[in-house]
């Protein structure tokens, strides 16, 4: 349609460009489309702009995937020996082969299976004890007053430390597990909950008490939703430390589990098989922080249009 | 929704000190003021003379050194959905729709989920806001922010609305519209407004009477009936009437600044203060 007019080289040449100028190298304009040419141009360039951002994102991202490999591939290739030694370290091939083995049978599922019940059980507690805890500690002076200093004794005390009190403490290994997978989660979760309730801005505390809330109900209507997105914080820094806690847990004391698989694949002398429980690991705390990201994403819409929020 | 009987506020002697370690302020002394059933009452001074404590009484979030303040004839105890409150600051829920914070205050009233959405979008729909009861509030500018604030605290059909400088955050534009919105609101619903500001013009613009209240410690300096009739329009701000009245203000209240700041420009040393600010200049500082 719009070459008619005026020199249809020139206008027609930049929205033909990125998809039909090899197939037609003289642009004619004679094909008008149903589109005006200005819908079609924005189109393609909208389009262009998406593959030329991504694009860049891809090839980053492959270069930082692809330098780990790299790496790694060289380095057991020619067995690096400078201060590192490369001398025992699996090929990725062979890892890549103790996977295709490990993932027909069964052990390396119920390892995953057990890490991840722990993982979900001492993090349920976690913030079922941690956040109406925080949220408490948070709001009454006198309650943090008699709590807080029984918590600054206690925060500073690695998870990892408490294995051997742990499993003289809890009748089973599991139990022993799930606790300090718990604990790991449980500091962080409920400090960034206090934190969530002291910062919140006192104007939306007032305003729920003139609307008629009762103390119950500004709880749980204000002041909870007004911490939620510190909340979040805490579960998202709560999760890191509990696969920490978990896996140290597991290679010292457990049954079961990705952390013993690996700890005893060095036992075994099966070298393979320790990277491929490290990539487990990577790949199951991967997992459940995207899965917290979502779940945030999904209970707190709002936060999408907040100043300096997401968008 | 509200009986013009009810919604009587009564302010009688009431004194605020503020103790920080040894030190005490007197904050307000000996206040006494009225607001009728019904009535548009604002309260203006200097910043710093306790007219913002006064308000807080009203809204039951601090209690006063001496005297008493009853609404209907009852001693304050606490706040409470009988009184409704506008603040300075944004306080819609950012977590509630515009519909959710209106329905917020019936919820808690125990009020049945249907009814409450009933309610809250005749309200949002008389405010012309319906539009945006599925909005959140930091989808909207300012000025509607602050609408549905008003919306929110009529909600629950209180006596009286206690508001803090409500249109202290906006432009000065959507501050006139405001104004006016807030007229017709108040006309409709028929119920006792303390309007706390530091805007002469819109004090004169709003109210039935108006309290000028002394630099601190805060005192009734004068009261003034407003004389301008009903329904205010924008043009009526033109008038000589409207126009006397701002400056018979503009002098009280420019006497109370100057004595306010009396001890600060001493102690700066800032000299011929009076030359270089004008009564304009004077009223844009307070």
């Amino acid at each position: 349609m719009q070459t008619m007019t005026s020199s249809p080289t020139d206008h027609a040449s930049p929205m033909e460009t990125s998809e039909n100028a090899p197939s037609s190298p003289v642009p004619q304009g004679s094909t008008p489309q149903v589109a005006t040419p200005g819908m079609l141009w924005s189109l393609v360039e909208s389009a262009a702009d998406f593959v030329r951002r991504n694009t860049l994102k891809a090839v980053l991202s492959a270069i930082s995937v692809g330098g780990l490999f790299g790496v790694w591939y060289l380095g057991t290739k020619y067995q690096v020996d400078f201060y590192i030694r490369f001398r025992n370290i699996p090929t990725p091939w062979s890892v890549f082969e103790e996977a295709r083995t490990v993932l027909s049978g069964n052990a390396y599922y119920v390892n995953v299976i057990y890490s991840m019940r722990r993982i979900l059980m001492g993090f349920f507690f976690a913030i079922l004890i941690g956040a109406p805890l925080g949220l408490i500690i948070g709001q009454y002076r006198r309650v943090s007053e008699l709590f807080m200093p029984a918590i600054e004794i206690l925060r500073p005390i690695p998870a990892i430390a408490w294995v051997p009190m742990s499993i003289m403490l809890w009748p089973t290994s599991e139990a022993s597990i799930i606790f300090i997978t718990f604990l790991g989660a449980f500091f962080p979760v409920l400090l960034n909950t206090v934190h969530g309730v002291r910062s919140m801005d006192g104007v939306l505390l007032r305003a729920g008490k003139c609307l008629g809330a009762s103390e119950p109900a500004l709880l749980w209507h204000v002041i909870l939703p007004a911490a939620l997105p510190q909340i979040f914080t805490g579960l998202t820094v709560g999760m890191g430390v509990a696969w920490v806690s978990l896996i140290a847990a597991e290679m010292i004391s457990g049954q079961y589990g990705i952390g013993y698989y690996t700890w005893e694949a060095y036992s075994l002398v099966n070298y393979p098989a320790i990277v491929l429980g490290m990539i487990t690991i990577g790949f199951l705390g991967l997992l459940c922080s995207g899965a917290i990201r979502l779940i945030g994403v999904v209970t707190m819409p709002w936060l999408a249009f907040a100043p300096g929020g997401r968008k | 929704m509200s009986e013009l009987e009810k919604g009587l506020i009564e302010a009688r002697d009431i004194g605020v000190i503020f103790k920080s370690g040894r030190t005490e302020v007197e904050a307000v002394q000996n206040v006494n003021l009225t607001v009728n059933p019904g009535e548009f009452v604002s309260l203006i001074g200097p910043s710093g003379c306790g007219k913002s404590s006064l308000l807080n009484i009203a809204a039951g979030f601090v209690k006063p050194t001496s005297g008493s303040l009853l609404v209907d004839g009852a001693q304050i105890t606490g706040p409470g959905s009988d009184r409704g409150v506008v603040f300075q600051q944004y306080s819609l829920f950012p977590w509630l729709s515009v519909r959710k914070n209106v329905e917020f205050g019936l919820r808690r009233a125990g009020m049945d989920r249907h009814k409450c959405e009933t309610t809250a979008r005749t309200l949002l729909g008389l405010a012309g806001l319906l539009a945006f009861e599925n909005h959140y509030p930091d989808q909207l500018s300012g000025g509607m922010k602050q609408r549905i604030g008003i919306v929110r605290a009529l909600a629950t059909s209180p006596q009286v609305l206690l508001m803090d400088e409500p249109f202290g955050a906006l432009d000065t534009q959507t501050r006139t519209v405001m104004q006016e919105i807030l007229t017709n609101m108040w006309q409709r619903f028929r119920i006792s407004v303390l309007f706390i500001t530091h805007d002469i013009d819109e004090s004169v613009f709003l109210s039935d009477r108006i309290y000028v209240m002394t630099a601190r410690p805060g005192r009734i300096k004068a009261e003034i009936t407003v004389p301008l009739p009903r329904p205010r329009t924008a043009a009526m701000t033109q008038t000589p009437e409207f126009v006397d009245l701002v400056n018979r203000l503009k002098t009280l209240i420019r006497e109370e600044s100057l004595s306010a700041m009396g001890s600060e420009l001493k102690t700066g040393g800032v000299t011929g203060f009076e030359m270089e600010v004008g009564p304009e200049g004077i009223g844009k500082i307070m």
